[in-house]
């Protein structure tokens, strides 16, 4: 401006003001007839107008419109790079899918409250005890009659619930062969009300109904099973169930979303406590005593009072067992040490809680990583384009648009890219979760959890997809907004700082995926040292079939459905046994060699002549059990090892507790060898083998369950329903509960491992492939970058390994280095899933290297494109170019 | 007179351009053909603007005049002066100058 015009100005300058506001005025006017807003108008038009401007939001609509601006913009230049951007989204939202759903299974598990009133305030009792090693042990089981005395102790600060295992239970509506499944829980009358928790139809079970045992033959059900088995009938209100030879009368329909207190289980219906045969029995524990604290109390006070209780409890019976001298004194002394705790259940308690706590944090955090590994890969592709885009930038600079304006251009372009790939994920997510929970449990009892995606998993996404635009935008918009238009026009400035940052990401997707990939190698290793643990018999062609009596039984029945069964083309042999081995089912009890209570209590089996045969179990010294035998026994191995210094024990003598307490001597006519009884990752416990059917049944229940064991020639599948015909025809009295393979029964045993292992192997998939992906385009980047010079080098007569060192020298440096970084972070970090490890440990060789082996071949495929790119390029070409 | 390697002046050759083919435009409509010109890539500040045209209009390179719209509403037409035409060919020469150099860089390096 000249010295004269402003000079000018000064005297013109009112009417100056007038004409610049009436042009302003025009403009606004012309912004309003295009459909804009009039206030909007006035604000983008900035300092000239905000001077008049009083109003402290001045700044909000303007930034309104310019994001709005900004999202239309960002949204083209994503569709612009269709393949880059549906390779980001899709890698990405695989990545936030996981994530989503991790949370979705820990939250449904784990987090969530249940919903019952004051959720915040239920607590479940626990019973801390000293095992044989003395390291302490949780558990949750209680036994009634104690449970009284605790509810009386604690009265007015909280009420005491008793909730029983949910468990499956077999009952009819009908006549007594329509036998059908179905999740029982035994309750305390007083639970609905304390949750307060109202009906749906009818009535619930209410607080009388705790008084007196046998008095109140109810049931209410859940509501998801009155709508999937009744379709939502008010007529089931009075109708007859039968179960366990009780007729109950179902009274009501408890309000949706109350499935009972076990995540991981959808309670079908609650039966009074009172109506469990066990609530007058001592030392029968069978249920969870759960604590509803009145406002204001205390936990600590309410525990002290209930530990008192348990305490008088145990010095009487501690007399007791003195007196019977069925345990060594050490282990009753070991006894007075229990304790009673108070843990929180705000979320629930359940056995899937307890054993897949630890899984599904692994996975979270298995999830987290590989989304960490896509961030860095996404930073780097935005980083590249933000360079490309250095221009464009200027320009917008040159322009006007500020250093804010410039981070938020390119915030909004990634914070795109991060809401299409959360969508994404959602939609996974929706697809993953109930997968895993499939997997968790056996298939034919899988585990079911509600898995809502609104809400909290919503909440979670959200902050998810926020978490990622800052993780993966952020470099990139600092660097676009530091932009200075000259420089960047230059192509000078910043160039080294860049590389540095862009190899410093590579370097830590790789380590993030060494981390991923050992922790996959390690679920693998456990998993395989599980499926070879030695069984001590044979699992192959065997079927269970397990049988059920409803009246008692004569040892003829037994017989003639074995014989049914034997009769069944391809069966080779058929032995009756207790229950199934490895079927989670045990029988304990105190023996005396030689008068001296053993350490341990070993696990019993019975089990019919021909049961060894058909099991494939040897026969070490002595004979098999016989039929009519009366007071034999075989024992195995670990049993002559632990109580007769491992010298052979056929012959000597064994007292155990018979039914009804009297001790009962027991000859030992054989010696097995070792077989698996209930766990495949503890030691083979002394297990000793009675016959089935005792020859005289005087004094003694007939079974009421059993299994029988089928050997088939081939293929045992093909039978089951043959099996199942066969078991059922010869006896009323006796029906088929099920038809299983051993096999099965096993697989049951490594679910958990089972699931961490494929999820471990697919987000080392998922890492591997998104590293490689990214240490692929930041390779092919620079090569591209560098053309120039490795084609001046080429002409001055770099050989081809030069150049291809050259290139990949870089890359190498950066994948050792990462895994170097991820082997550090691995064995810094080990601890935490050695609980879940079974067999193998994170500096074993035979896992680390195949580890390593994976990343660095994974890292040679990535380089190997650009390499051959760099010794392809033709010197004189590139001279010509210059 | 800015130096070569600045881009100071490249709203003003964007205006300078624009006017040059449509004389008679009012601020507004220069900010539209701006933006429609450029695919919507380059969006003029509109608080950039008129600060803009004023400046070039006292350095004598524009020319306005009050024109009435068919609306009836009177808005200011800003038209390239002499000088104007000038300073666009000085304008356009080290645009040249300067992308040939950006883009010997770019496909060098």
């Amino acid at each position: 401006m000249s010295y004269w015009s402003r000079l000018v100005n000064v005297f013109r300058d009112e009417r100056l003001r007038r004409e610049i506001a009436e042009e302003l005025e025009s403009h606004i006017e012309e912004a309003v007839d295009r459909g804009r807003d009039r206030e909007e108008a006035r604000r983008a038009l900035g300092p000239s107008l905000r001077l008049r401007e009083e109003s402290r939001d001045v700044r909000l609509l303007p930034w309104l419109d310019s994001l709005r601006a900004d999202a239309v913009f960002g949204w083209r230049q994503i569709s612009k790079h269709k393949a880059t951007s549906a390779a980001v989204v899709l890698s990405l939202g695989l990545a936030i899918g996981s994530c989503l759903a991790a949370f979705q299974l820990v939250d449904a598990l784990l987090l969530r409250p249940l919903p019952i009133a004051h959720a915040d305030r239920l607590y479940v009792i626990e019973h801390e005890t000293l095992n044989s090693q003395g390291r302490p042990e949780t558990g949750d089981a209680s036994e009634y009659p104690v449970f009284e005395q605790m509810r009386e102790a604690v009265d007015g600060d909280a009420e005491l619930l008793a909730i029983s295992y949910a468990s499956r239970a077999d009952i009819t509506f009908g006549s007594d062969e329509d036998v059908e499944k179905a999740y029982r829980q035994w309750v305390s009358g007083a639970m609905f009300e304390t949750f307060g928790l109202r009906p749906a139809a009818g009535r619930l079970l209410a607080r009388h109904e705790d008084a007196k045992p046998g008095a109140s033959p109810y049931v209410v059900l859940s509501y998801d099973y009155w709508k999937s088995r009744f379709g939502g009938d008010p007529q089931v209100i009075g109708r007859t169930m039968r179960m366990e030879g009780q007729s109950y009368e179902v009274i009501g329909v408890v309000e949706s979303g109350f499935t009972g207190v076990e995540p991981g289980v959808f309670v079908d219906f609650f039966a009074p406590v009172m109506m469990n045969p066990n609530v007058e029995r001592k030392a029968v524990r069978w249920f969870r005593a759960f604590a509803a604290l009145r406002e204001g109390v205390a936990p600590e006070a309410v525990r002290v009072r209930l530990d008192g209780v348990h305490q008088a409890m145990l010095q009487e019976r501690v007399v007791g067992l003195r007196a019977e001298g069925r345990l060594p004194s050490h282990h009753i002394d070991r006894l007075l040490r229990d304790r009673v705790l108070l843990e929180s259940a705000s979320s629930g308690t359940s056995r899937t809680q307890r054993s897949y706590r630890e899984a599904l944090f692994v996975i979270s955090a298995l999830a987290g990583l590989a989304l960490l590994v896509g961030c860095a890969n996404v930073a780097n592709l935005m980083a590249a384009q933000g360079v490309a885009r250095s221009r464009e930038m200027a320009l917008r600079v040159s322009i006007g648009a500020g250093r804010r304006r410039l981070i938020q251009l390119v915030m909004v372009e990634s914070g795109w890219l991060a809401l299409l790939a959360t969508a994404v994920g959602a939609v996974f997510a929706a697809w993953a979760a109930p997968q895993v929970v499939g997997l968790i449990n056996p298939p034919d009892n899988p585990a079911r959890l509600a898995l809502p995606l609104a809400g909290r998993p919503a909440l979670f996404g959200l902050g998810l997809a926020l978490t990622v635009t800052g993780l993966f935008g952020l470099i990139p918009a600092l660097r676009a907004s530091s932009v200075r238009p000259a420089a960047a026009l230059k192509g000078g400035a910043g160039r080294p700082s860049k590389g540095r940052l862009m190899y410093g990401l590579i370097a830590a997707q790789v380590a993030f995926c060494f981390v991923v990939t050992l922790a996959a190698g390690l679920f693998v290793g456990s998993l395989n040292g599980l499926a070879d643990q030695p069984l001590g018999f044979e699992a192959e062609r065997l079927a269970v079939v397990d049988m059920a009596a409803r009246s008692p039984t004569v040892p003829e029945a037994w017989e003639q459905v074995a014989e049914s069964l034997r009769a069944v083309p391809g069966v080779e042999s058929v032995a009756l046994a207790s229950w199934a081995l490895m079927d989670s089912t045990a029988w304990t009890g105190a023996v005396w060699i030689g008068n001296e209570p053993a350490e341990d209590f070993p696990f019993f089996l019975g089990i019919s002549p021909g049961w060894l045969e058909t099991m494939a179990i040897r026969r070490l010294q002595g004979r098999d059990l016989r039929r009519g035998d009366a007071n034999a026994a075989l024992v195995n191995e670990s049993f002559a090892r632990a109580y007769f210094d491992g010298a052979d024990p056929v012959g000597q003598w064994f007292e155990r507790t018979a039914l009804g307490g009297a001790r009962e001597r027991v000859q030992i006519v054989g010696l097995v060898a070792d077989a698996r009884y209930n766990s495949l990752k503890e030691s083979i416990r002394p297990t000793i083998y009675l016959p089935f059917l005792p020859e005289s049944a005087e004094g003694r229940l007939t079974p009421k369950s059993g299994a029988f064991m089928v050997r088939t020639s081939g293929d045992p599948t093909v039978l089951m329903a043959a099996l199942r015909e066969a078991g059922s025809r010869p006896r009323p009295e006796l029906r088929v509960a099920n038809v299983r393979l051993q096999q099965e029964i096993l697989r049951g045993h490594t679910i958990r491992e089972r699931l961490l292992a494929l999820l471990g192997l697919f987000f080392a998939g998922v890492a591997l492939l998104l590293a490689g992906l990214g240490l692929y385009g930041t390779l092919t980047y620079s090569v591209v970058q560098r053309r120039r010079e490795i084609g001046i080098r080429r002409a001055v007569g770099a050989q081809a390994e030069d150049v291809a060192w050259s290139v990949a020298a870089g890359a190498a440096g950066t994948a050792v280095l990462g895994a170097a970084g991820g082997l550090a972070l691995s064995l810094a970090s080990a601890g935490s899933i050695e609980a879940l490890l079974f067999g193998v440990k994170a500096t074993d060789a035979a896992i680390l290297a195949p580890t390593a082996l994976a990343v660095v071949a994974v890292a040679l495929l990535a380089a190997a494109p650009s390499v051959i790119r760099a010794i392809r390029i033709d010197p004189a070409e590139i001279l010509r170019a210059e | 007179m800015p130096k070569a390697d600045s881009l100071q002046g490249s709203l003003d050759l964007l205006v300078l351009k624009t006017l040059s083919r449509r004389p008679g435009l009012h601020g507004y409509a220069i900010m539209t053909a701006i933006r429609e010109r450029s695919d919507d890539v380059l969006r003029v500040e509109e608080g950039s603007l008129y600060p803009a045209l004023h400046r070039m209009e006292e350095a004598g390179w524009l020319r306005a005049e009050w024109v009435t719209k068919d609306n009836g509403r009177r808005a200011r037409a800003y038209a390239l002066t002499k000088a104007g035409e000038k300073q666009l060919e000085a304008e356009e020469s080290r645009w040249e100058a300067v992308t040939v150099a950006v883009q010997r860089v770019l496909r060098t390096v």
